[in-house]
């Protein structure tokens, strides 16, 4: 027996079932990106080039690291939420369950094998 | 009516171009989606290049090649504009949401702003690095 009345359970969820969750996640880590990208870029685009000891080297230090591994988790994260945006508003039926279910493999993949290898190149 | 098309009708963003002219707006709107999407070439190849630095030498010389050849620097040079676009853009979208800048006057200015800066900063970057 469930002691919610109908009105409450559904009450500020609205047409996405699931409130504005999705909305505020990708706000949120569109701020944190709007620091960490200028980072990244700096950090990552000055060793982009360089031989191999130089790059070990330079991401053996905290702040480079730090920076990579953060961009990496944010926004792969940011990516996975747009990209499943742009699927449902363009793909429908299993192909949409389908794409958004790779979407999410590949982004939490690609920030798995980011930070185990920049923890490696760290510690 | 019997609604005869139903289910074949043209969609957006697939309208743009064919039954929509090209305005700043969508115009803005589908490079904000476009840049967003197509940096996971470069995202990718950026994580690819950091598992190499952390498997070995002889692998890091391979990705690292790749990475900074003609096509790696250009896949590069188009993410980096691409990326300062969608942060532009991305300002944009967190400014209207505060239902600011909405009107069309505002949201021009915000969208030659958003075009006419990501270039700048691209070549600022390149100039930089």
């Amino acid at each position: 027996m469930r002691y919610l009345t109908d009105r409450k359970r559904v009450d500020g969820l609205g047409t996405a079932k699931s409130g504005v969750h999705h909305f505020w996640a990708m706000k949120v880590s569109s701020i944190a990106l709007i620091v960490l990208i200028p980072l990244f870029i700096f950090t990552f685009g000055s060793v982009l080039g360089s031989p191999y000891e130089v790059v070990l080297d330079y991401y053996s230090r905290p702040f480079p690291a730090i920076v990579a591994a953060l961009t990496l988790v944010v926004g792969f994260r940011h990516f996975h939420m747009g990209a499943q945006m742009a699927i449902e508003d363009y793909v429908h039926g299993w192909k949409q369950r389908g794409l958004i279910i790779a979407v999410m493999c590949l982004s939490y993949a690609a920030m798995a094998v980011g930070v185990f290898s920049i923890a490696r190149i760290a510690l | 009516m019997a609604d005869v098309n139903r289910g074949n009708r043209p969609l957006s963003p697939f309208m743009l171009g064919k039954y929509y002219r090209f305005q700043l707006n969508s115009v803005t709107s589908i490079l904000n989606r476009i840049t967003g999407n197509a940096m996971l070439v470069a995202a990718l190849l950026i994580v690819w290049w950091f598992l190499a630095a952390a498997t070995a030498p002889e692998y890091f010389a391979v990705v690292d090649w790749i990475v900074t050849s003609f096509i790696g620097d250009l896949v590069m040079f188009l993410s980096l504009w691409g990326i300062w676009y969608h942060l532009l853009a991305g300002i944009r979208h967190l400014i209207w949401e505060n239902g600011v800048g909405l009107d069309m006057s505002t949201s021009d200015k915000m969208g030659w702003a958003a075009i006419i800066g990501s270039v700048l900063l691209t070549l600022i970057t390149v100039a930089v690095i």
